[in-house]
């Protein structure tokens, strides 16, 4: 768990040092998730950067469907549950017709990455003013632990139960990197819930996410490298040693593309022809 | 559309496939926005999905299905072939929408302020069903643009400034949340049911048979109703306007009266299941239809009502027969048979009278 340094959460005159308070848009109940599941984090991560930009009265969040379907339980706001793959569609309604409301989507990897590719490629393609957060886990948790787009080669689920054979069963594709391709996305990075300095990088770049789309820019998207120690046959603790390994081989962490808010188009989140094509586009070279 | 709503200040996406389509319409329509999407057959079916999910969760939405031959790839000619998936469900679950069936393009004009009354007055996506021929069709239109009242929502997303946060979902995994739910939207079926049927009758004043047919389909059976009467045969016209709800029981009425009832449809026969459900035996019901993009001609039509007319005349003289028989074994002389005219004037274009109430607007006005 990291503290969270924000200075207006921080200090309050007449308090006792006051280190960390939950934001009020974090709802005060308990998850549903499993014991030492990301999600939580993320959860958090999402409620601290929307109070510290004052977003949560004008925010529509587009909730998924897989182990966060219940993401509206947590965060208090408005919230619609999109079929399964379909959320950055559902934000694009959204966006088109609230010019003015900060559209959020959350998917796991499942919902992203596999059933909702084509939504996915097509309103980052357009674009589209949205923060996506795309938590992957590599794993289809809530359904019994079957395989993903994003399982690792080798890695055993209920459905890969010998470990995935790329020549059965294909190779884990880096969705991220293949947003990143597109003159339509503004910002992409990947971050990873694995320990709290890299939970402090990941809030950095969810902010930043958030931040492109309050200044106008085009599609922003954050990956957040996740556990499913239930699905991976893990505890907890080794589940983010193995993220912090395997995983994040696999999945290399850092800013992925970032073409800056100044270029991305205006209006409705109508990037037509995005953010010109003399803006290079960043190749997936990762941080660290 | 393309060119024409930015010049009205709104919004036109083309999206990437029917999937994205369906669901940004979602996305607009849980924030309160009036949104419609159209597509054809095919598209339709990959809207299913969406749709189940807007009737679940209380979205409305129009969406106009212009039909074509199926099934799978099919053709491109005109079809009323997917009344069953207008009418019985496109996706999953114990859902229905309102479905309105047009049978002209002024008609189809003033349908689509109907069509948005009823998905905000009740929550729910409504459907609009033409096919290719009223789809490219020109023809004359005396303009009369309604604009549906504007409401504010109370349900609608619009970010949780000074109020509760607003969740719009269809999942309940309590079963018996799940059904309260689900018993809420079956309450809401039936008062559409109750409140908003509409159909049209006409030449039914002293019409013997009834031809039962919705759209294009009708536009043939009132030609093939003139050439009927032209060689005797006194023949009307009942067009269901609301596909869902059905007019089971104006036709349930009229079916009391009639010789026979012969639906035209284009399509195997579905919507002929609804006018037997609706007749329960009453009268003999036939059908003619074409498929594959093909259209009935009137003469097809008349040629199908004569050969009704035959059997029914056949049955009746049997009937007369037997009963003559039994008749002369007893003193009491008594008609089994039973005629009479259908009530209501010509052309006439009904709603329930509920309807009436509810919307506070005549039904005669079209």
């Amino acid at each position: 768990m990291t503290l969270n340094r924000s200075p207006e959460l921080a200090t309050r005159p007449g308090a006792p040092r006051l280190i960390y308070r939950k934001p009020d848009v974090l709802a005060d109940r308990s998850t549903h998730y499993c014991p030492g599941c990301g999600h939580g984090i993320v959860h958090r991560l999402l409620a601290e950067v929307m109070t510290e930009l004052d977003l949560p009265a004008h925010t529509i969040a587009v909730a998924p469907v897989g182990c966060a379907v219940f993401a509206y339980d947590y965060l208090n706001v408005d919230f619609v549950e999109a079929p399964h793959g379909r959320a950055p569609a559902v934000a694009t309604g959204i966006r088109r017709v609230r010019p003015e409301a900060f559209v959020l989507t959350y998917q796991g990897d499942g919902d992203l990455a596999a059933i909702g590719t084509a939504e996915i490629v097509h309103a980052a393609a357009r674009g589209e003013r949205i923060t996506a957060i795309f938590v992957n886990n590599g794993i289809y948790g809530m359904t019994g632990g079957q395989m993903a787009p994003t399982t690792l080669l080798g890695q055993k689920t209920t459905s890969s139960p010998s470990g995935r054979d790329a020549a059965l069963m294909g190779y884990p594709i880096r969705i991220t990197e293949m947003l990143a391709q597109l003159p339509g996305v503004t910002y992409a990075a990947r971050g990873s819930i694995a320990d709290a300095p890299l939970i402090g990088k990941l809030k950095a770049m969810i902010k930043r996410a958030c931040l492109v789309q309050i200044e106008g820019g085009g599609f922003a998207l954050v990956e957040a490298l996740s556990n499913c120690p239930v699905g991976w046959g893990m505890t907890p603790q080794e589940s983010l040693e193995h993220l912090k390994g395997p995983v994040v081989e696999a999945y290399p962490l850092g800013v992925i593309v970032d073409r800056g808010v100044a270029v991305a188009a205006s209006g409705a989140g109508t990037a037509a022809g995005g953010p010109s094509a003399a803006v290079p586009v960043v190749a997936a070279e990762p941080e660290a | 559309m393309a060119r024409r709503m930015p010049e009205l200040g709104r919004v036109f996406v083309q999206a990437e496939s029917e999937l994205g389509a369906i669901n940004m319409a979602l996305g607009a329509a849980a924030t309160g926005a009036r949104v419609m999407v159209s597509s054809s057959s095919p598209g339709i079916s990959l809207m299913a999905e969406a749709m189940s999910y807007m009737a679940g969760s209380g979205t409305p939405m129009v969406l106009v299905n212009v039909m074509r031959a199926g099934p799978g790839l099919g053709g491109i000619g005109p079809s009323q072939s997917d009344y069953f998936q207008a009418t019985k469900g496109h996706g999953h679950g114990d859902y229905r929408v309102p479905v309105l069936a047009p049978a002209s393009i002024g008609e189809a004009m003033d349908l689509m302020a109907t069509a948005f009354e009823l998905a905000e007055r009740y929550r729910t996506p409504v459907m609009v069903v033409l096919d290719g021929i009223l789809g490219q069709a020109m023809e004359p239109v005396e303009l009369r643009f309604r604009n549906p009242e504007r409401h504010a929502f109370d349900w609608a997303l619009t970010g949780a400034a000074g109020r509760p946060a607003r969740i719009i979902k269809s999942i309940d995994l309590v079963p018996e949340v799940l059904e309260k739910r689900n018993l809420n939207l079956q309450r809401k079926y039936a008062e559409i049911s109750r409140q908003e049927v509409l159909w049209a009758t006409e030449s039914m004043e002293d019409a013997d048979y009834v031809l039962v047919a919705y759209g294009t389909a009708a536009r043939v059976a009132r030609s093939a109703i003139e050439k009927a009467r032209a060689r005797g045969i006194k023949a009307g016209l009942f067009r269901p306007i609301t596909l869902w709800p059905f007019p089971s029981r104006e036709l349930a009425r009229i079916s009391r009266h009639a010789h026979a009832i012969l639906t035209v449809e284009l399509s195997s026969g579905q919507m002929v299941e609804d006018v037997r459900l609706a007749v329960e035996g009453r009268c003999p019901v036939g059908f003619h239809g074409r498929m594959g993009g093909l259209v009935p001609t009137p003469d097809e039509v008349v040629g199908a009502l004569k050969a009704l007319h035959g059997k029914v005349e056949r049955t009746r003289e049997r009937d007369r027969e037997q009963q003559q028989k039994r008749h002369d074994g007893r003193s009491e002389a008594q008609s089994g048979l039973h005629r009479a005219v259908v009530d209501g004037p010509p052309e006439r274009t009904h709603r329930t009278e509920a309807g009436v109430n509810a919307s506070g607007r005549d039904g005669g006005e079209r």
